[in-house]
């Protein structure tokens, strides 16, 4: 079997448009968010290190050795991640402890490798890597079987890197890992946790904008309801269903506890932002705010490439790496944001297509989790700049300048891809 | 495990979910909610408004009455001041400690980066005293920009003043151009000229980034536009007889008015107690404007064009003509000084004419002229009668620019009040009043007011045998002519026949032997006076002096009415004077000063009745 032929055939062109259509949309706006209305259109004419300055070239060399590491993903022997993917995992653990203590300070956290030129996040690596070793631990166990030894293991392996992101102080990332119950609900978690953890949200939210006291009235009496339609419920489940009312209760009442105690000030800004962006309009509710007036000001069609004055002229922050989406909405307006939603949501389906088609547990739940990944960050990034979602510095995949994010959805990506394209061989396998 | 399959459309669900509602919440803020793409604009665009220069005001010579002049405010921001020394700094600025204390707060409250007055209206010995210093305070600056000056200390009641405009005005459609803190002319010319004196403001529009730096033009400056400076009022006012008349009224209370009877140009408009136009500016202007209003003698009531007097005698003139245009008298009808009818004013000659009756200002004459006129059996009925009689009269009377407002070039101008028959039956109720109860009209007392203005302007329709000219300011605006209402005439309902009858008995006052305005004659140059006095009682003390005249009789050129609040006999105090603005006028010096000792006497006088 000519190993090179079928591999030509088999990787999935659809996915790789799409990827490529995306980092192409990406380049433009990152090149929009940082082009300098002085210099020469694309440079011309700039030298090496002049054009380093600017954000869009450097991403131009970010793009062309992702296209070098897509070569090298594709042409390695897929089973090596199934082999190594415990090997990587050990490693990536290593460098995550040890980065604090080796890494400077940068914009509050201790979280980027500087090799010369080029900076790395560790953190960003960890979602591939963690990814590939809950699959492969994963294809070795039956989530429905209720082995809490296997799903003890299952969450170490999870937990661990978070774990460890946060104490380098760059929770955004330690959030993404959330994403990976998505995948775990696919391969056989109980839906519960999904269900109480989205009931968990709800309340948390509702006890930050509706008086305490109201709550507790409405819980009380949606118990009092279910005993008296549900009366089996009172005769049978008496404790269960108090023990909830509760935790409930607890929670309604723990929030200003867990607001004020756990969360650090910064963080409890950007959750009271979010609720009222004229909280803080100077501080974090300053990026919240122009973010959305660079959005909202697009309109239908946008103001035009190039023409984005929010963008240009500096209101937004942070606005070719967090706040790409920004640039998108400003200059091609609702066309252009519903177009990334679009392109998204193709990339998702089609991510969860590849996965469903794979024959080995592991390329499934692999899949599954870089569909979560992405959708997780799809859905902070956007949800942040148009007012859903609290600030949580994390980029947009694909579109957010630097090399560490692209590289790293680029690896997630393509190793899918590299399994997907010789999944016929699992047959023999 | 073929049931777990199922799964992944739950999970495509979730994306689509989410999807959805970033779609939606896009759709709304970027189509349907208008508000963000304003706060775009309000982030990017600074709007510069150039105020232009505002228009000059001159006198009829071409003597530069109001200007402009740079002021200078200090300005503040915030952020950029280091290490105040606050002691030092208020020294030199004469500036209690607390007042800059509350100014600093107000500025950074209002931005830390945009500059904003510290102090405004800073006086260039002021200036000289910070500018030196100012190096050693970062952050503060000078700016310049014009307010008005007064090259003039007369006429602040017709020139009016110039203000930061007030929220109330910015909240008319009218005012739509204006921003907080701009000026506008609140009363006078400065006010009824506005448009004109204010001219074309410009506007640039400039994209500024994030930290307040210009990033050029908005579109190009499509959008911009120039200033254009306001263009200038020339005045008839001879602003040397306006400071003599105001010299002359000085400590006393009332208004002098004089017109150029062939244009109806205001030639002096003095209202007494007047103050000088150059308080209302500059620093402090606000408690100096506080001080005019509260001050008992009301120096900033504009009496010329708002306070109504009864005209007294001097009405007798209007009614004379009213009455030989409706033919119930001709002028050599003569009535006798019945003192039954009404007290006669002195004992005189027998009011054996018209003339004569003028010359004495006999009052049961005018009280039979009026009663001729009034009734005169249009209806069986007495009191019907002096009701349609006083309704002709009326509107007779009311041809003279009496009664309603004359239009002038000013705002705030009052009607006065010339009684219609309805006025007295809302009084008395219908068909309770008769002639008994009007008669006073006849002799210009009772339910009667008119203003000075008006009293000067019925001189200038005698003056002219028959019309008048509104009374106005501004002959010329920029380098055009007056305003187009400004060249009508407007006629009296009298015949032009009927003015030359009465003018001979004016004459007879001031030049005739025992005229009641004697005083006034300037027979001496050669220049004849036509002229009547009044005597005007009223509640608010001694009678008021008036005395209405225009002069040459032959070749009016100047016409005048005075009216001295509580200064007993018009041809004592009010004659002269008249003259004496005539003498001015029309020979350019005074040399009667005898006159003016006299003058200054009867305010001593005045002073002390008070």
């Amino acid at each position: 079997m000519p190993s090179q032929v079928r591999y030509n055939r088999s990787l999935d062109w659809v996915t790789v448009g799409l990827y490529a259509l995306m980092v192409l949309l990406g380049w433009v706006s990152v090149y929009a968010a940082s082009y300098s209305p002085d210099a020469p259109p694309l440079g011309a004419g700039l030298s090496f290190s002049e054009l380093m300055a600017f954000n869009w070239f450097k991403q131009v060399l970010w793009i062309g050795t992702a296209v070098v590491l897509i070569v090298v993903l594709v042409v390695v022997d897929y089973k090596a991640y199934d082999t190594f993917a415990f090997v990587l995992y050990g490693i990536m653990i290593a460098l995550l402890i040890i980065t604090p203590f080796i890494a400077r300070p940068i914009a509050g956290s201790r979280s980027w490798l500087e090799l010369g030129p080029v900076r790395l996040q560790p953190a960003e690596f960890a979602k591939f890597i963690t990814a590939l070793a809950v699959s492969r631990y994963m294809a070795g166990i039956n989530l429905r079987q209720q082995n809490w030894r296997d799903q003890l293991v299952l969450a170490g392996l999870t937990l661990l890197p978070p774990a460890l992101i946060i104490a380098a102080n760059e929770t955004g990332q330690a959030l993404v890992f959330a994403a990976f119950l998505l995948a775990y609900f696919r391969e056989g978690m109980s839906p519960l946790i999904l269900i109480i953890l989205a009931a968990a949200a709800v309340i948390l939210i509702l006890a930050l904008l509706v008086p305490k006291i109201w709550l507790f009235g409405a819980f009380t009496v949606v118990l009092a309801l279910v005993f008296v339609f549900n009366p089996k419920v009172f005769r049978h489940h008496l404790p269960l269903s108090l023990s909830v009312w509760a935790v409930v209760i607890g929670m309604v009442f723990g929030v200003d506890f867990f607001f004020n105690n756990v969360l650090q000030p910064h963080q409890r800004k950007r959750i009271e932002v979010l609720i009222n962006p004229s909280a803080d309009p100077l501080g974090v509710g300053w990026n919240v705010t122009q973010s959305k007036i660079a959005i909202g000001s697009g309109g239908l069609v946008g103001k035009g490439f190039l023409e984005g004055t929010q963008t240009k002229f500096d209101f937004v922050p942070e606005q070719s790496t967090d706040f790409i989406f920004c640039t998108v909405g400003e200059e091609w307006g609702w066309l252009g944001t519903a177009t990334v939603i679009i392109l998204f949501m193709t990339l998702l389906a089609r991510i969860v297509f590849v996965a469903e088609r794979q024959k080995s547990v592991f390329g499934r739940t692999y899949g599954y989790c870089v569909a979560s990944i992405i959708f997780f960050h799809f859905c902070i990034n956007i949800g942040m700049t148009i007012g859903l979602a609290p600030v949580v510095g994390i980029p947009l995949p694909f579109f957010s300048y630097g090399g560490s994010s692209l590289w790293s959805f680029t690896v997630l990506l393509f190793i899918l891809l590299a399994i997907d394209a010789y999944r016929k061989q699992d047959l023999v396998r | 495990m073929q049931y777990l399959e199922g799964r992944k459309f739950v999970v495509l669900a979730i994306f689509l979910a989410v999807a959805l509602v970033f779609g939606t919440r896009l759709f709304y803020i970027q189509v349907l909610d208008k508000s963000y793409k304003l706060a775009a604009d309000r982030n990017t665009l600074q709007r510069i408004v150039q105020v232009p220069y505002r228009g000059l005001i001159y006198d009829r010579n071409g003597q530069l009455l109001v200007q402009n002049t740079p002021v200078y405010d200090l300005m503040v921001v915030p952020r950029e001041v280091k290490q105040l020394d606050t002691l030092r700094f208020c020294q030199l600025l004469q500036l209690p400690i607390e007042e800059l204390r509350a100014s600093l707060k107000a500025a950074r409250a209002y931005s830390r980066v945009k500059a904003s007055p510290l102090v405004q209206n800073l006086s260039t010995p002021e200036l000289a005293a910070v500018q030196d210093n100012l190096i050693d305070f970062p952050g503060f600056s000078i700016k310049a920009r014009m307010a008005r000056s007064y090259r003039t200390q007369s006429l602040a009641h017709a020139l009016g003043y110039v203000g930061a405009i007030t929220p109330a005005f910015l909240e008319k459609p009218k005012y739509a151009k204006y921003l907080p803190g701009d000026n506008i002319g609140i009363t006078g010319l400065e006010a009824f000229y506005e448009s004109t004196l204010m001219g074309r403001r410009g506007v640039q529009y400039r994209m500024v980034n994030v930290r307040g730096i210009e990033k050029g033009a908005f579109r190009g400056g499509e959008f911009d536009t120039l200033s254009v400076a306001g263009q200038d009022l020339h005045t008839s006012i001879d602003i040397e007889l306006q400071k003599y008349g105001e010299q002359l009224m000085l400590g006393k209370r009332g208004t002098v008015v004089a017109l150029d009877p062939k244009t109806g140009e205001i030639l002096a408009f003095v209202s007494a107690p007047f103050y000088d136009p150059s308080v209302l500016t500059g620093k402090g202007m606000g408690n100096r404007y506080m001080e005019l209003l509260r001050n008992p003698e009301l120096p900033l009531f504009d009496r010329p064009l708002m306070a109504t007097y009864p005209p007294g005698s001097v009405f007798k003139l209007v009614n004379a003509l009213v009455a030989l245009q409706a033919g119930v008298v001709k002028p050599e009808t003569p009535f006798d000084c019945n003192w039954r009818l009404v007290r006669c004013t002195h004992r005189h000659e027998a009011p054996r004419n018209v003339s004569i009756a003028i010359k004495n200002s006999c009052n049961p004459y005018f009280y039979q002229v009026m009663r001729a006129m009034v009734l005169r059996g249009r209806s069986p009925k007495r009191a019907e009668d002096a009701r349609l009689g006083l309704g002709v009269w009326r509107e007779q009377v009311m041809s003279f620019g009496v009664g309603n407002k004359l239009g002038v070039d000013l705002p705030q101008e009052r009607k006065g009040l010339i009684p219609s028959p309805e006025f007295y039956d809302k009084r008395y109720g219908f068909h309770r009043w008769g002639f008994k109860t009007v008669y006073s009209l006849s002799i210009g007392q009772g339910e009667i007011g008119i203003t000075g203005l008006q009293m000067a302007n019925i001189m200038a329709t005698i003056a002219n045998r028959g019309f008048y000219y509104t009374p106005h300011f501004v002959r010329r605006i920029g380098n055009g002519g007056p305003l187009p209402q400004f060249r009508e005439r407007h006629y009296t309902a009298v015949d032009s026949s009927h003015f030359r009858a009465i003018i001979p008995g004016m004459q007879a006052v001031v030049d005739g032997r025992g005229g009641t305005g004697e005083f006034a004659s300037l027979a001496m140059f050669g220049i004849s006076v036509a002229g009547k006095t009044g005597t005007v009682q009223n509640a608010h003390g001694p009678d008021h002096a008036t005395f209405a005249a225009f002069a040459p009789a032959n070749d009016p050129q100047i016409a005048i009415a005075v009216f001295i609040e509580n200064a007993g006999f018009g041809g004592n105090s009010a004659a002269p004077l008249a003259s004496l603005m005539i003498e001015k006028y029309l020979r350019g010096k005074v040399i009667r000063k005898r006159w003016e000792f006299w003058l200054q006497g009867s305010a001593d006088k005045f002073i002390r009745h008070r």
